[in-house]
């Protein structure tokens, strides 16, 4: 198996704090995995570590062969949704063509290639209504499409995604996910895929990375997402429960309340992140 | 009428008008980028500085322009330093601004030359600069132009989508300085034609009438440019019409006048751009 995306005893800190350590990760090309975690657990970071905007604490990083480096144009990159103002005077195809040339120097003219690239990738997210119009007139569903149109404009052997569903319904989790996820398969792209909640791409994972307080996890959801599993990642009993195919994680201060998400009721209840932190496994 | 033709004959109004027209270029090309970039109280606090600093040169040198570019250069290379919270900025810039104002009053109080010359500072006089200032007038909008050129699509990235920009390579932070820089030399520029406190008609409402009516940023920055320069050279031969009257009167009114129209129109543009489709009405 050769890994596009490799960590050995990758360990972050800002200052005293933990944010992970001793991290052991390989992803394949065409591997969905979803990294899951309580905020600030460090999963942003990790996705800033592969792509060079942060420095690994210790250990070592390698990327496609070597150490990430800003701006590899072999990776794809989906910010955590913000939305764009309402007057901004950019169209989703402006935005879309950032993904290919938006770095180089210059007046972005008309250029046949470049064009027929971005008309391309829009059609394939489904986004050809809307490509001309403000982008800050359209809705998070439209917007993060077009974000994903721009993250495989240049045809990127991996693809990182920040929370990509964020401020999404439903619908749009699914056919947003369902994108990233056919992508992944018709060209072989390795995907990260960051998220507090891990229904609505359940199905399409491979593996689970969990990190929580300095400890993490990896397997298969299977694995990963266990009453156990958890329970020793955050040192508090946490059941994990799956109802019809939905994994709901409760920690045992939720029991009795009337929460409807689940997964991010974990970091509500937990003790101080000041505990004592160490791997769960070397 | 024969007036203006008059005018127009003479190398003083021609050399105006060329200047004028490089003035409303920069501007119409750094306009949108101030938009976008939310820096419109930036520009205001550089021109102010730029006050300043001419009155500086006035007392020191009897050169207002060269004063006006070190206030205006200072004050960029400050707000650069202040780096990039909004609203962190804004209150550091007013604070700035309100002392390099009553600084530049105070300077101008040690000033025993033309009484109009704090005048002309204030509300622009480009009909009074000598052939030597004209000549650096345009050295300056061409390199400004030249460096807008340059960076363009880099700085439009980084303005619209800083995170995406960054993994990709483009150094954003360094392009903020270059712009703010950039801002300053224009800033300067235009407080020849507009004066300083009026800097903010040939920067700012250009870029803000034609946002009203493209999401295209190409197209944006060519009707910016477009109507900066209306507004600039409308104004010029507008007062040497009306000698009695300032340029930057009618330079001021005919940019006001352009963002009033741009605005009226939009929505009836907005509507034909994407008839009767609700936002959500592709996703389903």
């Amino acid at each position: 198996m050769s890994a596009v995306i490799e960590l050995r005893d990758g360990s972050l800190r800002y200052g005293t704090r933990v944010l992970w350590e001793h991290l052991e990760l390989a992803v394949a090309s065409g591997e969905f995995l979803a990294v899951l975690g309580p905020n600030g657990a460090g999963k942003t970071t990790l996705l800033k570590v592969l792509l060079g905007l942060a420095p690994l604490s210790g250990g070592q990083a390698t990327v496609l062969g070597s150490a990430p480096r800003r701006g590899d144009h072999r990776i794809g990159y989906v910010p955590q949704q913000k939305a764009f103002d309402a007057d901004l005077p950019l169209r989703g195809r402006d935005l879309v063509r950032f993904g290919l040339d938006g770095h180089r120097r210059g007046v972005p003219l008309a250029n046949r290639a470049i064009l027929a690239a971005v008309d391309d990738a829009i059609a394939a997210v489904g986004a050809t209504g809307y490509a001309d119009a403000p982008i800050g007139e359209l809705s998070g569903g439209e917007q993060q499409r077009l974000r994903i149109a721009q993250a495989l404009v240049g045809d990127p052997r991996i693809l990182l995604c920040d929370e990509p569903l964020l401020s999404l319904d439903l619908a749009q989790q699914q056919a947003v996910s369902r994108l990233i996820d056919a992508r992944s398969h018709e060209r072989d792209t390795a995907v990260v895929f960051v998220t507090h909640d891990i229904n609505p791409i359940i199905e399409h994972v491979d593996r689970v990375l969990y990190l929580v307080e300095g400890r993490w996890a990896i397997g298969p959801p299977g694995d990963v997402m266990t009453t156990e599993q958890l329970t020793a990642l955050y040192r508090t009993p946490v059941d994990v429960v799956d109802v019809r195919g939905r994994i709901i994680v409760i920690s045992s201060d939720d029991i009795g309340g009337a929460h409807d998400h689940g997964h991010h009721h974990l970091d509500v209840g937990l003790p101080s992140r000041r505990a004592t932190r160490g791997p769960v496994r070397r | 009428m024969i007036g203006v033709d008059l005018y127009l004959s003479q190398p003083f109004a021609q050399h105006a008008l060329i200047a004028g027209a490089l003035v409303a270029l920069t501007c119409g090309l750094i306009g949108p980028f101030v938009v976008t970039r939310g820096m419109a109280f930036a520009v205001h606090g550089t021109s102010e500085l730029a006050f300043t600093g001419a009155a500086g040169g006035l007392v020191v040198a009897d050169n207002p322009i060269a004063g006006a570019l070190v206030g205006a250069l200072l004050v960029a290379a400050v707000i650069g330093l202040l780096g990039v919270h909004e609203r962190e900025r804004d209150s550091a810039i007013g604070v700035i601004l309100a002392f390099g104002l009553g600084l530049g009053v105070l300077l101008l109080s040690y000033y025993h030359g033309f009484a109009t010359a704090a005048t002309n500072i204030l509300f622009g006089d480009i009909f009074g600069v000598s052939n030597d200032e004209l000549l650096g007038l345009v050295a300056i909008g061409i390199a400004v132009t030249v460096v807008m050129i340059v960076i363009y699509r880099p700085l439009l990235f980084a303005s619209v989508d800083p995170d995406v920009a960054s993994a990709r390579g483009v150094p954003v932070r360094l392009l903020g300085i270059v712009f703010l820089l950039t801002l300053a030399f224009t800033v300067t520029e235009a407080a020849q034609v507009v004066g300083t406190l009026l800097v903010l008609s040939l920067a700012i409402t250009p870029a803000a009438a034609a946002q009203r009516l493209s999401p295209n940023p190409l197209v944006v920055t060519g009707l910016s440019v477009l109507f900066a320069m209306v507004a600039c050279e409308g104004g010029l031969l507008a007062s040497l019409v009306s000698t009695t009257v300032k340029p930057s009167v009618f330079v001021t009114s005919i940019s006001f006048g352009i963002y009033v129209v741009a605005r009226a129109v939009a929505p009836t543009l907005r509507h034909r751009r994407r008839p009767g489709v609700a936002p959500d009405a592709t996703m389903v």
